[in-house]
C-alpha cells in the first residue's frame, strides 16, 4: 500500500487562496505606508504560522489516509495477508517530484520493488525542496508512529540530527551520507556513484570527436560529486587527451541555469554531455537540440531524449532498503551505513537500445563494470 | 585558463548567453514596472510566471503549436491580472500579502496540474532561433544580438514601447499621476481604479509571457521552474528606478554576470569554494546597486497605497 502526498502543493494552494481572501477582508483605510508595512509584516507572521500549521495538518491527513487505506486494504485482502511478520510503516520525505526521472524517482521506484516482496505501508511526501517543510514532514511521520522515516536528501541531515533523538523508538534513515550522527536510531545510506560515473566516462572518452566533454553538476557534494569525479577519472583513464569541463551551477533545482550551463559547455567545444541531479532536464534539452550524446545517472533518463541518451547509471535503493528493513526487524533501529555498489546489485547500467552504440565501446563498458564489481579496477575517487 | 576566457569566441558566446538569461527577467520586470508606476506592488510575479510557464509548456506539449502556447500564456497571465486587480483595487486588500498569496497559489497550482496532467517530465521542442537576415551575418554582433528566438527580440522591443507608453501617451500620464497622487488624478477625472486595473493586467500578462519564454527556452517544465526569477524581477524594477531602460539595464547586467560566472566555471578558471562564492555574484551585485539607487531615486509616492475615493 502506497500513498503519495505533496503537502507543499496543498499548503500552497490553501495558503494562497487564504491570503488573497484574507487580504480582501482588510478594513484598513489608512493611507500611511508605514502602517501598511507594519500591518503587512504582522499578517505575514500570522500567515507563516498558518502555513506551518497547515503543513503539519497535511502530514497528519496523509497519515490518516494511509491508515484508512491500509485498514480497507487489509479487510479486502485478508486472504493475501503478507507473511508472518507485522506490517512495517515507512514514511519517505523527498525533495523533488516522485517522477522526476532522477534522485526522488530512483527511491520511489525502489520502494515499489520492495513493496512487491514485503508487507509495507508506505507514505511518500515529495516536493519538499524547502528543508523546513521536509523537517515538518519528518517530525509528522515520527509523531504518527511510523516505524521507519526516510529523509531522502543530503540537505535533510541538519533537521534529522535534531529530530531523531526526540523519537528513540522510531528508526530514521537519510542519504546520501555515511554519517549516522552517532545515534542508535539513524541509518545512513549512500551510493558509490563514482562507479557508474567511471563507466560512463569510459564510453564518453571513446565517443567524443572534439576531445572535450561537458558535465553539469548541482552542488559539489554527495553522490553528485562522486559521479562527476568518477566520470572524469573514467575519461582520463581511457583517453588522457580528452578535456572534461565541469560546471557546478550551485543549485539542485534551477533548470534554466542548467540549460545555460550546458549551452556554455557546448559553446566551448563539448560534443558529449552528462550531468546529475533533478535540474539536468534543462541540460538534456540542450543535448537534444544539439544532437549530442547524453549520459545519465540516478534513474534511467532515456525518456528525456530517446535519440541522444546513451546509457544511465540506475540506483536500486531496494538493496539498502531491504538491508535496513532486515536490521529493523531484528530489533536494530539504526547506527549503520549502507552503500549501493555494482557488487551488491545496487547500481546497474541501463542502455538505451535506440542509441546505436559501437560494440567495442559497449564491450569496454562491460569490462569496466566487471572490473569495478570484482575489485580488479578502481575509480580512483576518494571521498 | 584565463587566456581561454579572453578570446573573441568566448566573449561573444557569453554575451549572447547573458541576453538569453536576461529575457524572462526583462519581460517580468517591465510589466511590474508599469504596475508599480501606477502605485501597485505585485509580489505574485513569480506565481504568475509559473502559471504562464506551465500553460505554455502544456499547450505546446499537447498541440505542438508555439503560437498557441504563447497566446495561452498571455491569456492566463491576463486572467491572473484581473484576479489580482479585483483583490487589490476593487477590494482594496493589502498589496504585499495579496501578492504572496498569488505566488503561493501559482506554486501549488502548477505543481498540482503538472503532477495530474503530465506526470513524468516530457521534453518539448525548444523555441527555434530566428536569425535576422543580414544583421545575423555581422561578425560578433550578429551572434550576440541577432541569433535568438522571437521572444528575446520581443522582450527588447517592448522596452521602447513601454517607455513611449509611460512617457508619451495620455494613458502613461494617467499611470504616473495615479502612482504619485491618486487623489489629484481623481479630481482631474482620471479613473484611478480603471487605470490601475489596466496596469495590473499588463503586468501580469507580461509575467505570463516571461514564464512562457522560460519554459519554451528550456523545453521542459518542472516544479518551481522559475526558481525565484519573479522575485529577482521585482528587485530589478527598483534597480532600474521604475524606468524601462533602467530595468533593461538591470536585467542585462544580471544576465551577463550570470553568464560570465557560468563561463568561468566551464573553463575551470574558478573551482571549489571560489565557484560557490562566485555563483552569488549576480545577487550581490544587484543588492549593491539597489542600495545605491534607492538612495537617489524615490519610489512612486502612492506605491502599495490602495485608493479609496470616499476617504479622499
Amino acid at each position: 500500500m502506497r500513498i503519495r502526498t505533496t503537502p507543499k502543493t496543498a499548503v500552497a494552494l490553501v495558503a494562497g487562496l487564504a491570503l488573497v481572501a484574507g487580504a480582501c477582508g482588510s478594513d484598513d483605510d489608512s493611507s500611511d505606508s508605514a502602517d501598511d508595512a507594519e500591518e503587512a509584516v504582522d499578517e505575514a507572521e500570522e500567515t507563516l504560522d498558518s502555513v506551518a500549521d497547515e503543513a503539519e495538518e497535511a502530514v497528519d491527513t496523509a497519515v490518516d489516509d494511509t491508515e484508512e487505506a491500509t485498514e480497507n486494504s487489509a479487510a479486502e485482502e485478508t486472504d493475501e495477508a503478507a507473511g508472518d511478520g507485522e506490517t512495517i510503516r515507512v514514511g519517505i520525505v523527498a525533495p523533488s517530484a516522485s517522477n522526476d526521472l532522477a534522485f526522488t524517482q530512483s527511491m520511489v521506484d525502489s520502494v515499489e520493488r520492495v513493496e512487491a516482496e514485503r508487507d509495507l505501508e508506505v507514505a511518500i511526501t515529495d516536493g519538499t525542496f524547502v528543508v523546513e517543510d521536509a523537517a515538518a514532514a519528518i517530525r509528522g511521520y515520527a509523531e504518527d508512529g511510523f516505524d521507519l522515516v526516510i529523509a531522502h536528501g543530503s540537505q535533510y541531515g541538519g533537521p534529522l540530527e535534531e529530530i531523531a533523538p526526540d523519537f528513540p523508538e522510531v528508526s530514521f534513515a537519510w542519504g546520501t551520507s555515511v554519517d549516522t550522527f552517532g545515534l542508535d536510531n539513524v541509518y545512513a545510506y549512500t551510493t558509490n556513484a563514482d562507479l557508474g560515473g567511471y563507466v560512463n566516462g569510459v564510453m564518453a572518452a571513446q565517443l567524443t570527436e572534439s576531445d572535450v566533454i561537458g558535465v553539469v553538476g548541482p552542488v559539489e557534494v554527495g553522490d553528485a560529486k562522486l559521479y562527476v569525479d568518477g566520470f572524469s577519472n573514467g575519461v582520463a583513464a581511457t583517453n588522457p587527451d580528452v578535456t572534461v569541463n565541469v560546471n557546478y551551477i550551485e543549485s539542485f533545482s534551477d533548470v534554466a541555469l542548467a540549460s545555460e550551463a550546458a549551452t556554455s559547455l557546448v559553446a566551448n567545444g563539448a560534443d558529449i554531455l552528462t550531468g546529475t541531479a533533478q535540474m539536468v532536464v534543462g541540460a538534456t534539452g540542450v543535448a537534444t537540440e544539439s544532437g549530442l550524446p547524453w549520459f545519465g545517472t540516478q534513474s534511467n533518463q532515456t525518456p528525456l531524449g530517446e535519440d541522444i541518451v546513451v546509457a544511465s547509471q540506475v540506483y536500486h535503493w531496494e538493496i539498502v532498503l531491504n538491508q535496513m528493513l532486515d536490521s529493523l526487524e531484528g530489533g536494530t533501529l539504526g547506527g549503520e551505513t549502507y552503500t549501493l555498489t555494482f557488487e551488491n546489485g545496487g547500481l546497474e547500467m541501463e542502455y538505451n537500445d535506440a542509441f546505436e552504440l559501437d560494440e567495442a565501446v559497449r564491450a569496454s563498458a562491460d569490462e569496466a563494470v566487471a572490473g569495478l564489481t570484482d575489485g580488479s579496477l578502481t575509480t580512483g575517487v576518494t571521498e | 585558463m584565463w587566456s581561454d576566457f579572453f578570446t573573441v569566441s568566448v566573449f561573444v558566446a557569453t554575451l549572447a548567453s547573458g541576453i538569453r538569461l536576461a529575457t524572462p527577467f526583462l519581460l517580468a520586470a517591465l510589466g511590474e514596472a508599469v504596475g508599480q508606476r501606477s502605485g501597485v506592488l505585485n509580489l505574485g510575479v513569480e506565481g504568475v510566471m509559473l502559471i504562464g510557464a506551465f500553460a505554455a509548456y502544456f499547450t505546446k506539449l499537447k498541440t505542438e503549436s508555439t503560437v498557441l502556447a504563447v497566446l495561452v500564456a498571455l491569456g492566463v497571465g491576463a486572467v491572473m491580472g484581473l484576479i489580482y486587480a479585483f483583490v487589490t483595487v476593487i477590494m482594496q486588500a493589502a498589496q504585499g500579502i495579496s501578492g504572496i498569496g498569488i505566488y503561493l497559489f501559482g506554486l501549488g497550482f502548477t505543481d498540482l496540474l503538472f503532477q495530474k496532467q503530465v506526470g513524468t517530465p516530457q521534453p518539448i521542442p525548444k523555441l527555434a532561433k530566428v536569425e535576422i537576415p543580414l544583421l545575423s551575418d555581422i561578425p560578433w554582433i550578429g551572434e550576440i544580438f541577432f541569433q535568438h528566438n522571437l521572444l528575446v527580440y520581443l522582450a527588447f522591443l517592448l522596452v521602447p514601447v513601454a517607455w513611449f507608453m509611460i512617457n508619451k501617451t495620455t494613458f502613461g500620464l494617467n499611470i504616473r499621476a495615479v502612482g504619485e497622487t491618486p487623489e489629484a488624478a481623481d479630481t482631474l477625472g482620471v479613473s484611478v481604479n480603471l487605470t490601475r486595473t489596466f496596469t495590473i493586467v499588463i503586468g501580469n500578462t507580461m509575467a505570463g509571457l516571461a514564464g512562457a519564454a522560460l519554459a519554451l527556452e528550456v523545453g521542459i517544465f518542472q516544479q518551481n521552474l522559475t526558481a525565484g526569477q519573479g522575485f529577482i524581477a521585482i528587485a530589478l524594477v527598483y534597480f532600474g528606478a521604475w524606468r524601462p531602460v533602467g530595468v533593461m539595464s538591470g536585467a542585462l547586467l544580471f544576465g551577463i554576470v550570470s553568464a560570465t560566472v557560468l563561463t568561468l566555471k566551464t573553463l575551470g578558471i574558478v573551482e571549489g569554494a571560489a565557484s560557490s562564492l562566485l555563483a552569488m555574484a549576480p545577487a550581490i551585485l544587484t543588492i549593491v546597486v539597489l542600495v545605491v539607487v534607492s538612495r537617489r531615486i524615490a519610489a512612486p509616492a502612492a506605491l502599495t497605497r490602495p485608493f479609496d475615493r470616499a476617504a479622499s
